[in-house]
């Protein structure tokens, strides 16, 4: 048993390269001008630029957030660069334009641009610290009559869709964070399936932090139209670096009638080191609206980075019949933090959700649950299912699980279980006695506690999640 | 082949094993009754390497000192403990655990990896045999199994691995009549002149179908009486503490 905790607790960091790019940075602090250069940069329309000013001024008024179950150093907002894109900016017309460097960093990654538009037959756009730098497959999403590219592009070719559905999930006003978020955002991507139309293919976005002592803010907006479907994955990595750097993005989800989004995230940020020193500020704000009626959308998460993670994928289910899924696998080792959950809103009739929630923590790791489900007087009808289970391995790590449920309608059902055990002697010497060694055994019943959650990831990318586990539970180095 | 000398064992500062003493021969089969308590499955764990005991004495196999080795390097000579108490493994597949398990061991011995395909036709041949419906491969391990389905699925494991050392605790122990028999036949199928098995059991009854070739009586951390089947025979007939006391130990 030690010789697993001694392997988690050195358990190194297979993506912490970084690569040498000419960085075209803003000044640090931020202020009114960093907010104006940002949007100027970008050459936005000057509706987007007020939303920004906004979003700014609302921010100035408000206080971070402590009421989490995690623990830093206060932040130092003025101390870190808002605006980092590789130079030359680019403007591709085509992949092959790309630079050689980036290249190398995505093919580090396992993210081949070109092998994967070849093979694959998944859609990527990549994100390199604050702009998109590639997005593969366009012609054929086009086809289609599927828009996905960078939010800046989509800025630029669409700024009627993008001024309709920006911020109206997560509006600027939602919290310290998604303010933060909306007055600097730098990319992040733009997705809107047309009615009627699936995906014909997934969808993916690689985030990347190159750049030293820079934020991340990235915006992805996801509109399915009526009858519309697809499935969405997003995945990250960043160089190790001794300090903390502050990742802040927003997604936000809209189903209308009848349409499904599958949104899934593989989320592999730096850690921090064994002493807990460095990695990545991951706090996220996503949500989700099922604005029309029978549609859905479903949150897939496996959290394996970060020092730590604040991020509770929520869905509105305001449509009658609608449906919302919250599948989640978090793992922290090391002094890791996650505090992450879900929030689901039932509004509509007859609406349903179900969350799945697997714990893992090793170390001196803390691991927290936290969800909402809330049932307004207008949701006759509505349905929850929770589950929580949290998985410990050794003895000064920690799992904790706060459910707050508000029903203000006596038709709805909610139930609630949960459940903390232990990877048990038992269970790796039976493994081992069968002839598995250490390590395959603690992978093998890691990964079974988890498979609920992996069944619901796309195929392939439940095989490169096992494999994760693997990396992240063994401290094999890549 | 099994060479036990002086073997002592305690844990938690309690002395469980104090100088045991055995030898089991190739394709030999041993059994070992013995009170509640006596430290019947503490030898068949401190065999198999479990954590926990502070060890001293020997014990080889085919002179190789198990004592050693680490658990997985143990199963890799051959040596298999059926569980008293098999445990679950949610999530994971049976027919994935025992195919890794059957394939690691094999990779060790410079064998070939069995393919997925020929792997499930061995089971579902032995699985048949042992009257268990093929579903249970498709289940996780042991999870939700009853008792006797865990057994039965020791014994599968037992049969696709193929061991050189087979020690069996108390796999009789809550098996219905027919469960019994299936067990047994299960087990006396895997007697073979290159295998070594030591049985634990409280049950005279399965020392009829697997006809030991001799019987060990466990009491106070040592072998204090051995003999043949009828020794069995005869603690079932006047219970632990009278056979004992008739014997100067
Ligand atoms: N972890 C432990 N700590 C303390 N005592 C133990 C432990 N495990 C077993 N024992 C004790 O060792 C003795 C032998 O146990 P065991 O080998 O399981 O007996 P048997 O299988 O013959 O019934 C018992 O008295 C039991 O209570
Ligand atoms: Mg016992």
């Amino acid at each position: 048993m030690s010789d697993v905790i001694e392997a988690l607790v050195e358990r190194e960091y297979a993506f912490g390269f970084h690569s040498d790019l000419d960085t075209d940075l803003a000044p640090k602090g931020l202020d009114e001008d960093v907010v104006r250069l940002i949007s100027a940069k970008k050459g936005e329309p000057e509706w987007l630029l007020e939303w920004r000013l906004a979003a700014f001024c609302h921010f100035l008024t408000l206080e971070e957030p402590t009421w989490s179950n995690v623990h830093h150093p206060p932040i130092d907002y003025q101390d870190m660069h808002y605006w980092a894109a590789p130079k030359p900016k680019p403007q591709l017309a085509s992949l092959d334009e790309l630079d050689p460097e980036i290249r190398a960093t995505f093919d580090k990654l396992g993210i081949s641009l070109a092998e994967q538009e070849r093979l694959s037959g998944v859609a990527v756009d990549a994100i390199l610290d604050s702009v998109s730098v590639a997005t593969t497959f366009k012609a054929k999403l086009a086809e289609a009559g599927v828009i996905f590219c960078s939010f800046s592009e989509a800025v630029r070719e669409h700024p009627d869709l993008v001024r309709k559905y920006l911020g109206s999930v997560v509006g600027y006003r939602d919290n310290f964070f998604a303010a933060l978020n909306s007055a600097v955002f730098s990319d992040g991507s733009f997705c809107f399936i047309p009615a009627g139309v699936r995906c014909p293919m997934e969808l993916s976005t690689y985030f990347r932090i190159n750049a030293a002592q820079t934020g991340q803010f990235e915006r992805t907006l996801i509109v399915a139209e009526e009858g519309a479907s697809v499935s969405y994955l997003e995945g990250c990595t960043a160089p190790m670096r001794d300090e903390n750097q502050l990742h802040a993005a927003v997604v936000e989800l809209i189903a209308l009638d009848d349409a499904s989004i599958k949104y899934s995230t593989v989320q592999n940020w730096y850690p921090g080191d064994a002493d807990g020193k460095g990695g990545i500020y991951n706090f996220v704000t996503k949500r989700g609206r099922c604005a029309g009626a029978r549609s859905k959308i479903s949150w897939t998460q496996v959290e394996t980075g970060s020092a730590i993670t604040w991020k509770y994928p929520s869905v509105i289910l305001q449509g009658d019949d609608s449906v919302g899924e919250f599948y989640s696998v978090a793992v922290t080792t090391n002094h890791q933090q996650a505090d992450t959950g879900t929030k689901m809103i039932h509004i509509g009739r007859n609406t349903r959700s179900t969350i799945l929630s697997k714990g893992i923590s090793a170390g001196h790791a803390q691991n927290t649950y936290r969800g909402l489900v809330k049932i307004l007087r207008s949701a006759t009808g509505a349905r929850n299912h929770t589950r929580c289970d949290s998985l410990l391995i050794g003895p000064e790590c920690g799992a904790h699980t706060f459910p707050y449920v508000e029903v203000k309608n006596d038709t709805a059902q909610v139930e609630h279980e949960a459940s903390t055990s232990k990877i048990g002697e038992d269970q790796l010497f039976y493994c081992r006695q069968r002839g598995l060694t250490e390590e395959d055994a603690t992978s093998m019943i890691v990964n079974g506690f988890c498979r609920e959650v992996f069944d619901e990831l796309p195929m392939e990318y439940a095989v490169e999640a096992q494999a994760l586990m693997r990396v992240s539970l063994e401290g094999a180095v890549g | 082949m099994l060479h036990i000398a002086n073997l002592r064992a305690s844990i938690a500062g309690k002395t469980i094993l104090n100088g045991l003493d055995l030898d089991i021969a190739a394709g030999e089969v041993h059994a070992i009754m013995g009170p509640n308590g006596a430290g019947k499955s503490t030898l068949a764990n401190v065999l198999a390497g479990r954590d926990g005991y502070v060890v001293s004495g020997e014990a080889t196999f085919e002179g190789v000192d198990l004592l050693a080795l680490a658990p997985e390097d143990r199963a890799a000579v051959g040596v298999f403990l059926a569980f008293q108490h098999p445990v679950e493994i949610p999530g994971v597949g049976n027919m994935y655990f025992l195919r890794s398990a059957v394939n690691v061991v094999r990779a060790k011995r410079g064998l070939p990896e069995i393919g997925a395909m020929d792997f499930l036709g061995v089971a579902k041949e032995h699985m048949a045999r042992l009257e268990m419906d093929p579903a249970f491969l498709s289940r996780s391990v042991n999870a939700g199994f009853s008792g006797g389905e865990k057994k039965r699925n020791e014994i599968l494991q037992m049969s696709m691995l193929e061991p050189r050392l087979a020690i069996l605790d108390e796999t009789d122990s809550g098996l219905d009549i027919d469960a019994l028999r299936i067990v047994a036949q299960g087990i006396e199928r895997l007697r073979s002149p290159d295998r070594s098995m030591l049985i634990i059991t409280h049950h005279p009854r399965l020392l009829d179908d697997v006809r030991p070739d001799y019987v060990h009586v466990l009491s106070g951390g040592r072998i204090v009486r051995s003999g043949d089947h009828h020794l069995a025979a005869e603690l079932e007939a006047n219970g632990y503490t009278s056979t004992l006391a008739a014997v100067p130990a």
